[in-house]
Parts: structure tokens; sequence; C-alpha cells
């Protein structure tokens, strides 16, 4: 019967393309992985470029490792802290179906679809206003506006679900819209929101195009707010872009670090929902 | 001041200062369009923005500054993407949605946001090392002997970096975005709608292709249009495998020069050209505006969608 077997043929077609991406995810990390493992070792991991480094002589990445991490840490939490302000008054202080609601959110949906060059590009004519130089600063801003619709829109989301009736239940014991949430939103929201944090860092210690222009690069540790800073996904780039293979073989192994790092947030984040969702009320 | 009179002043404070900051939020997208434009505004000055649009002659050193091999090329890539990624991402996002038990859908789900997080330079590594080599060594020399004939697919292109490369990666990695997008819009079509339709007999693809494809599709409309518009500005991975070649492509084995590319490529040295970090900065401002386009299209499109299903 015809169909059937048109069933039949889509049903096949639907698992092959099942195969297909999660096979180029496997392909891609194992890609990593096989390359990376091998260039790996303990001087990669704690020092920072000795001279010559890119022409193979000794040294590591440490610079952009703790530089990411750096950079990363101040953008997340800046980000964390404009975007709890915004997800609680979108949640508690306008009409849910406020035209300034329905606004914000747009312009939100509009910023997550922003490429990070463009960020990288205005972090760096603010950088220019400021009379400043690419810096760990500079990074971070532009980290930060990257991150910014992640974190909003993830913490109205997790927000979004605390349950009515404890917004009633404070508002009815006298509680102000601030203490409502401050004291019932976010713990209640805590799990979720832990999430959103882990899932905004993992997104922003990636990124490379934003941090180009308004991070620079340098072979010495993060040591003030105002110099440049190292990254990881940089790291990568430019240890390609040599022509020696010892040193591209580096970038393999930066590649994996970086892998690691953001993966190691992604399980960190399912093990810390599964332990934080204890504290909350249903 | 009273406790009571404290905490409301508290209250109100509270609610300005975060009012302001979501007003803010609302406004950045626009600071940064001026803030663009206003660095961009020396060269548009001399040069009108149409000229700067459809002028192929990219010569900073003499102030000649025309976009129109890099848009091109960033078409070029895009489109490819999209032709490769738009089927398989329909057909996951539909098997996710209509037949996968839920267990597996578990399993799945967190693979596709897996492919999500993987930083973009490590996108671009895997091209390097995998996909351009493929195109270099297999499918180059194959389309040399069998596809010479059809003029889009001329493959004299030896380096295995251009557009076919890049489409390939870049396809890879708006999958999550496509197939998240569009597995939700398939699920949200009411049950009763499914039923109705399985009841009168049709097999469980009829109801898909009769009902919740027909229902979901503007909602996979504005997917894709999602997914084309991250593609467009997709900027490391796609520079690291499309070969920078500032020419118009003729053929998909092309090297091409996308417009993120251009900007990236060369922030090193647009201090000390004039009016060069002026273009570099209106090449950005242009880039947003055409992403931003696309992204309200696809808001205003996936809005009205919820307002049907409802």
């Amino acid at each position: 019967m015809g169909k059937h077997l048109e069933e039949r043929v889509m049903l096949g077609l639907m698992i092959g393309s099942m195969v297909l991406v999660i096979g180029s995810l496997l392909l891609i990390l194992a890609t990593v992985l096989v390359k990376g493992l091998p260039a790996l070792n303990l001087a990669m991991l704690t020092q920072v470029p000795k001279g010559g480094y890119y022409l193979g002589k000794e040294g590591g990445i440490l610079n952009a490792i703790a530089g990411s991490l750096a950079m990363a840490s101040g953008a997340t939490a800046l980000s964390f802290v404009l975007g709890l302000g915004v997800a609680l008054y979108l949640q508690l202080f306008v009409r849910q179906s406020s035209r300034f609601a329905h606004l914000v959110r747009l312009a939100l949906d509009v910023l997550w679809g922003v490429p990070s060059i463009v960020y990288g590009a205005f972090g760096f004519t603010l950088l220019l206003l400021l009379k400043m130089r690419a810096s760990l600063l500079g990074g971070i801003i532009a980290l930060a506006l990257l991150e910014l619709p992640i974190m909003v829109r993830g913490m109205e989301e997790v927000m979004g679900m605390v349950p009515f009736g404890l917004k009633e239940a404070s508002s009815a014991l006298g509680a102000t819209r601030l203490e409502t949430a401050l004291r019932v939103f976010v713990r209640q929201a805590a799990p979720g929101i832990v999430t959103v944090i882990l899932l905004a860092f993992g997104r922003g210690i990636g990124d490379a195009a934003s941090v180009l222009f308004t991070a620079g690069y340098t072979d010495r540790m993060p040591s003030s707010l105002l110099r440049p800073v190292a990254s990881l996904p940089l790291a990568v780039f430019f240890q390609l872009g040599t022509p020696l293979p010892e040193v591209q073989q580096r970038a393999y192994a930066a590649a994996l670090v970086l892998v690691v790092i953001v993966l190691g947030i992604s399980l960190l984040t399912r093990l810390l929902v599964r332990r934080l969702s204890r504290y909350v009320v249903r | 001041m009273s406790a009571g009179r404290w905490r409301r002043l508290k209250d109100r404070l509270a609610g300005r200062v975060m009012g302001a900051l979501a007003f803010l939020v609302a406004m950045l997208v626009f600071f940064i369009v001026v803030a663009l434009a206003t660095r961009a505004r020396p060269l548009l000055d001399i040069q009108s923005p149409v000229v700067l649009l459809t002028s192929s002659e990219w010569h900073p050193r003499q102030g000649k500054f025309g976009f129109l091999t890099f848009i091109v090329g960033t078409v070029w890539v895009t489109v490819l993407a999209m032709v490769l990624a738009v089927p398989p991402c329909l057909l996951c996002a539909i098997y996710l949605a209509e037949y996968a038990p839920r267990r597996l859908r578990g399993t799945i789900k967190p693979v596709v946001d897996l492919l999500a997080g993987i930083p973009s330079v490590v996108y671009g590594l895997w091209g390097i090392l995998m996909v351009v080599p493929f195109v270099r060594d297999v499918v180059t020399p194959l389309a040399a002997r069998h596809l010479g004939a059809i003029p889009l697919l001329r493959a004299d292109n030896p380096t295995g970096y251009g557009i076919l490369s890049s489409g390939v990666v870049l396809a890879v990695m708006v999958f999550p975005v496509i197939i998240s997008v569009t597995e939700e819009v398939i699920r949200a079509v009411p049950d009763g709608m499914r039923e109705a339709a399985l009841a009168l007999g049709a097999t469980r693809w009829q109801m898909i292709k009769g009902v919740a494809l027909r229902r979901a599709l503007p909602g996979i409309i504005a997917a894709v249009v999602l997914g084309f518009s991250r593609a467009f500005g997709e900027t490391m991975a796609v520079m690291m495998v499309v070969g920078n070649v500032p020419q118009i492509p003729r053929s998909l084995f092309d090297a091409a020069y996308p417009l993120p590319a251009l900007i990236a490529n060369n922030y090193g040295e647009m201090m000390s050209i004039p009016l060069y970090d002026s273009a570099l900065l209106a090449a950005a401002l242009v880039l947003l505006l055409i992403v931003l386009a696309f992204t309200i299209m696809a808001r205003v499109i996936l809005l009205h969608a919820v307002r049907r299903a409802a």
C-alpha cells in the first residue's frame, strides 16, 4: 500500500537525519580529542609562552586559560547583575501584557541574534570613545553584552515557572514587590538561575569574534583590567595560523582544553540542577 | 521614617532602577546602530551608501571601499549552508516531535544542545582538519571529472578552502538552532487536530504532512529565517575555511570573502590607513542591519504563529 510505503521511506530519512546530526557532533568531538590529546601535556597547562614559543620552543597556554576564565567570569557576573534586574522587572514590576514588556522582550530576541563580531565592533567603538586600549575590561564588556540576552530570556523562563500562588501568598502577607522578587522568586528559581548562569558562561568563554577587537592578546597572565588579555579561542585561532606544525599541534590542544571546559560546564549544569531542585516548593 | 514607608520607598526605588535597566536593554540595539553609524560617518560623507553597497572595488589604500564582493560572498556561503541544513533539520525535528519515544527525546535533546554549545573556533578547527581535506581530496577531483560542464560546479580551486567547505561547517553549526525551534513549533500543534486526522484513517506521516506541518508552517519558516540570520553573521568558523579571497564567486568550489571575515581579518591594520576603520565599522553596520531585518521578520512570523495557535 502506497501510504505505508511513503511512511516507511520518510521514517528512514528521519532516522538518517538523526544519525547525521548526532554523527557530526561525535565527529567533531572525536576530531578534537584525537588531534588534541597527543599535543596536550602538563607544560601546556601550567606555563605561559616563553621566548620563541611561536617557533616551537617551550611554553604553554596558561595565559589563555587564565585570560578566558577571567574574562568569562567577569562578563558573566556583570551580565548576571544587569540581567537579574531586567528579568525581575519584567516578571514583577510591569504587567505581563504591557507594551513596554513586549518591547523589551522583542529587543532581547533581536539582541540574541546580533552576531558576536558586531558586539566586538560596538565594544571597539566604546573603547575609542573612552580612549581605552584593548583590555580585559573591554573584553568583559563585549562578552557581557553578548551574554545579556541569554541571561535575561533564560532567567525569565525559569522565573515564569514559579507557581503563581507563591507570588499571591507573598503579596498577601504584605511583602513589597522587591521583597517578593528577592525572597521568593530568586530563591524559588535558584536552580534554574544557576543553569542559566552556566549556560551564559559557556557561551561567553567560547566566543572569539567579540573579544578580537576588545580584549587583544598577550603572552602574559592577566594582571589588570586595563591591560590586554589572552583567550583560549584566540589561542586556537592564532596558533593555527602559524606555519609550523608543532605550533599548530598546540592549537589542537588548546581547542581540546576549550571543549573540555565547555562540556564540563554542561555536565555540571545537569548535576547541579538535580541537586538544587530538592529545595524548591512545587 | 517608619519601617513600612522605608520598605515601600526601597521598592519604588528598585522599581525605577530596574525599569531604567530594562529601558537601556530595549534601546541597546539602537545604541549599537548609532555608535557604528557615527564611526562610519567619515566614509559615508565622501562615498554614498549606494556606491558602498554596489561597488566591488576594494582598495583601501586608494580610498576605494566597495562591499559588493563581500556581501555576495556572505550570501553564497549562507544560502549553501541553509540548503544543506534545512532538510535534515526538518526531518530531525519531525522525528523528535512526532515519533521519538519520550526516553529517546530526553537523550537526544541534550545532545543537540551540546552541539549548540561548541565554540565556533572548534567548528573552524574541525573544518580545517576534516572538511577541507575531504573537499580537496575527494569532492573536488570527482566534480572536476564529472560535473565540470555545470557552471555553478566548476571545480578549479585545488585548495579545498572555499564556499563548499564553509557551507558544510556552517550547516552543522545551525543544526541546533533550526532543530530546536522547529521541534517546539511542531509540538505546539494541538493534539486534538492530530487525533482527528488519525481517526480519519490517515497514517502518521499523512497526519504530519497534512495537519501538523501545515499548521506549524509559519513557525518552521521563522526557524529557518532564524538559522539564516545566525549563519549570516557567523565569523570565526567561516573565516577559517572559506579561503578569504576577495572575488565574486562563480562556482561552489571557489573561495570567497564574507563580510564578517573582512571585519575580523583586518582589525589589526585598520587604524593605519585613513578611513579604513570607518569602512570596517560600516561593514559591521551593514551586517547588523541585514541580520536585524531577518531576525525581526522571523520574530514577527513567530508571534503571529503563536497567536493563531492560541
